[in-house]
């Protein structure tokens, strides 16, 4: 956009806040509201993506307009510059592999920028799988650029960079936590984290809580999901967290047909957690039971509610331990995991003030706990359409209709597998107190392939149609009641699902899948208004906003773009 | 517009008006993905995900299959996937780790006897064989061809279903849009396209056979302050512009401020999208099993 002649006069490191030294992250900002920077995954440690800048507003976010756009390349040629433009920037190139595979997105074109992008001292971290940048977020300048050679896995997305002190932590789709100096990209260290024989793939952000570095991983065949904690300064492993039992005597082993299907059960952690200062409890979703489209030889029983899959646990930082779980899907057949982000909230709850944890499911279910010790407060339904469920039991948990499984003859349920939402993160918002989040209500036919449930390994065994929607919409839940106040219905076949973000200006900023960020005035529990909009494309992250030099920024990628806002 | 490169499988805008799709997620975090069979067509000339491993020598193969017959299918199943007392072999993480019988020999050499497993006084190069022959054995059927009878129905009841409850003479008819259907299409597409109305998409395999009738797009009509009305096939439409193809083609976009222009989209699925609540697993089949039957 800028691709001017001034830019050639930029000097990359003369930087909004000054010195080289003063770039890294100062970690006490991480316990605090999002402000000025964007210091992790979701801004800050509660996940509730609300901002309380408010230099942009409704009254003047119509003039919000272009401040730069800076188009990425991926792979090892994806600097930035050359004979007519800005500055050549360096690509360092890392990874294991002597033959990287060759993945479009990874190793050349246009990468899938998905993840959250942190934005420190004027510096923005963006990451897509395999690669990472470094930008001026003055100008979109690109000052580094970091490409792994990978030696595959599934490179469905990352969600994003850690930081600690002058440290990046980048996690790849074949299994590395890799430490990258900020300044200059280059490699400190890299380790593997999972085993990439039993096809592990590592897509989410680590996140950083003292001096931990929590990385979750994810899997799609019968491999148990962990959560680990590494040194920031050493990379070496803290302590390791099975979602599942692994031996015999581990809690929770009563819940599985046998140690064997446990060992082979699944519940990745796959999404960054909520981490809550006060009581140094990380809480995080777990994935989904696998096989996952058969209960018959992991959870043939009532009893066998295969702990701690579909499951939101919350883990001491400092240990390891496991203080509390709440399973919100007892014996999942969909693949519907619990991963989504659990969204710390401090407020009053039938008249009692409570910290608590909500998380809007995959499966169409929204839930409230208390996060202190993980009690039960609340289970409603927010998808109209979603009809798997014959009931909700007395913990709250939702009961399985058996008849709403993979079937030889098929069944029509909602969600699609997909989810009534997915990884794209809500919002709450303390104003109104509203849980915003982006709902689907998709149906589709499951249908069971193969009646040996032995032959149903990872994903296998399943084959869905989608047969129809009732539309995408963004759901305003009222965490009191767990009621809707409103539903905004995207037109057309809209509904960008990638996340959201509100500010104390009055702004819900989301995606509207006919290729636009918009910018919505929200009115309590009225429905929001559209009041501004861009025309961008295919929007792949949710929004977030900082300041810089003073101003604030709306920032937010598109078709392997990154585009920052700001008021004229 | 989600129709990315990388994912075509899992982002296509699906019910004209109705939907969206979410950003590819992956698996056990996504939609469905494709299966390796389609997958390799959908994704260009991309490699596997994961590294496969190179064919050991057929007779190496064959070899070690007839010693796991003899030796070991009697706990782990003569397919290896689990037997009565033996775990699932094909997806063991020591297993999958093993590249050549250097994990697996001092299992069977040693046996676990916490376990229940004995020893087996097999030499390395015949436990190599049985490395070789496991490592050749599918580790899922994701995306295999389903060979299952999905027709469960009752087509007495479907027929009874279509002209009655259903509804379903309202638009169609089986002598006239929907003759000949059953010999048109396999089953599960009929079944498919019962509750789509024709706009669903397959994630999975697809069927073999004659393609989908494409459905009838949404028209939207456009009522302008002077009072003139446009109206065409839908393209498009959000809170600020809707772009319409009037019916010689000619592509429109209006602005919109509020209720201005007034916008008026009709959709030809509608009856369907209202039915998706409604429906019954039951009258599904039975009206699949009748559609079947009208070759």
């Amino acid at each position: 956009m800028t691709r001017t002649g001034k830019l050639l006069l930029l000097i990359p490191f003369c930087l909004p806040n000054g010195s080289l030294g003063g770039q890294g992250l100062d970690p006490a900002l991480l316990t605090k509201p999002a402000t000025d920077s964007w210091p992790t995954y979701a801004g800050d440690y509660s996940q509730r993506r609300y901002s309380s800048l408010a230099q942009i507003d409704a009254a003047n976010v119509r003039h919000l307009s272009l401040a730069w756009v800076r188009r990425l390349t991926a792979g090892p040629s994806g600097g930035e510059g050359g004979v007519f433009g800005p500055p050549a920037s360096p690509t360092i190139t890392g990874g294991v592999a002597e033959n990287p595979v060759t993945i479009p997105g990874s190793t050349s074109g246009s990468p899938r920028l998905s993840g959250s992008i942190l934005q420190v001292n004027g510096i923005l971290y963006v990451s897509s799988p395999d690669n990472a940048w470094a930008i001026d977020a003055l100008d979109g300048h690109v000052l580094w650029h970091y490409w792994w050679k990978s030696r595959g896995g599934t490179h469905i997305g990352n969600r994003g960079m850690a930081m600690y002190g002058n440290w990046l932590y980048m996690e790849t789709p074949d299994d590395y936590l890799v430490s990258l100096d900020a300044k200059t990209g280059t490699e400190r260290w890299h380790k593997e984290i999972a085993d990439f024989n039993q096809q592990y793939f590592s897509t989410t952000a680590p996140v950083v809580v003292g001096d931990h570095v929590l990385v979750g991983t994810g899997d799609d065949l019968d491999s148990p999901g962990f959560l680990q904690s590494f040194d920031p300064t050493t990379g070496d492993l803290q302590w390791k967290f099975y979602a599942v039992p692994m031996n015999k005597g581990d809690p929770g082993l009563e819940t599985w047909a046998s140690l064997d299907a446990a060992r082979h059960g699944g519940a990745q952690v796959w999404m960054p957690g909520s981490y809550d200062p006060e009581t140094h409890l990380y809480i995080f979703g777990t994935g989904n039971p696998t096989p996952a489209y058969t209960a018959m030889l992991r959870g043939p029983l009532d009893a066998h509610t295969n702990l701690y899959t579909c499951s939101v646990i919350a883990v001491n930082v400092d240990t390891g331990k496991m203080a509390w779980y709440y399973q919100t899907s007892p014996n999942d057949t969909h693949d519907w995991d619990a991963t989504q982000p659990p969204v710390l909230v401090d407020g009053v709850f039938q008249g009692k003030p409570r910290k608590m944890v909500m998380q809007a499911s995959r499966n169409g279910y929204f839930f409230v706990l208390d996060r202190i010790n993980g009690e039960h407060l609340l289970t409603t339904k927010y998808s109209d359409a979603a009809n798997w469920a014959q009931g909700v039991n007395a913990k709250g948990q939702l009961v399985r209709n058996p008849e709403k499984d993979n079937t030889v003859a098929g069944s029509l349920v909602s969600p699609d597998n997909g989810g009534a939402t997915n990884w794209f993160p809500p919002s709450y918002d303390p104003q109104s107190g509203l849980f915003y989040v982006v709902l689907r209500e998709l149906y589709a036919m499951y249908y069971l392939t193969n009646k040996d449930p032995r032959m149903l390994v990872g994903l296998g065994g399943s084959e869905q149609d989608v047969v129809g929607s009732l539309g995408t919409s963004i759901a305003a839940i009222d965490y009191q009641t767990g009621k809707l106040a409103w539903k905004y219905r995207f037109e057309g076949s809209g509904g960008g699902a990638t996340g959201l973000l509100t500010t104390v200006g009055g702004l819900l900023f989301a995606n509207d899948g006919v290729g636009s960020l918009v910018a919505f005035g929200l009115q309590g529990r009225k429905p929001p208004v559209p009041l501004w909009h861009a025309h961008i494309g295919s929007i792949e992250n949710a929004a977030e906003t900082y300041t810089v030099d003073g101003r604030q920024y709306v920032l937010v990628t598109a078709e392997g773009s990154v585009y920052a806002f700001y008021l004229q | 517009m989600h129709a990315r490169r990388r994912f075509p499988f899992v982002a296509t805008a699906i019910i004209a008006f109705a939907t969206s799709m979410c950003a590819p997620q992956s698996p056990a975090q996504v939609p469905p993905r494709t299966p390796q069979a389609t997958q390799a067509t959908a994704r260009g000339n991309r490699p596997p995900d994961y590294p496969v491993r190179p064919p050991a020598p057929p007779e190496q193969v064959a070899h070690g299959e007839q010693l796991f017959r003899g030796n070991c299918s009697f706990c782990h199943g003569s397919d290896a996937r689990g037997g009565e007392t033996g775990p699932n072999l094909v997806r063991a993480q020591v297993v999958l780790t093993d590249q050549h019988g250097e994990l697996i020999t001092p299992i069977v050499q040693n046996g676990i006897p916490a376990r229940g497993m004995p020893k087996f006084a097999l030499s390395v190069a015949d436990i190599a064989a049985i490395a070789a022959w496991l490592h050749s054995q599918p580790l899922s059927d994701r995306g295999a061809p389903s060979n299952l009878d999905i027709l469960v129905g009752n087509a007495k009841q479907g027929e009874a279903y279509f002209n009655g409850a259903g509804r379903c003479t309202q638009c169609h008819s089986v002598t006239g849009d929907l003759a000949g259907i059953g010999g048109k299409y396999e089953p599960k597409t009929i079944q498919n396209l019962i509750v789509s109305g024709g706009a669903g998409i397959r994630l999975g395999r697809q069927p073999a056979g004659a393609a989908r009738p494409k459905a009838p797009p949404p028209t939207v009509a456009v009522t302008l302050p002077s009072g003139q009305i446009v109206k065409g096939d839908l393209d498009h439409i959000s809170a600020f512009v809707v772009a319409l193809r009037e019916a010689d083609g000619t592509y429109r976009s209006f602005a919109r401020h509020d209720s201005v222009p007034k916008v008026v989209v009709t959709n030809p699925l509608q009856w369907h999208i209202d039915m998706l609540p409604k429906w019954r697993d039951a009258d599904i089949h039975d009206l699949t099993a009748y559609l079947s039957m009208l070759k």
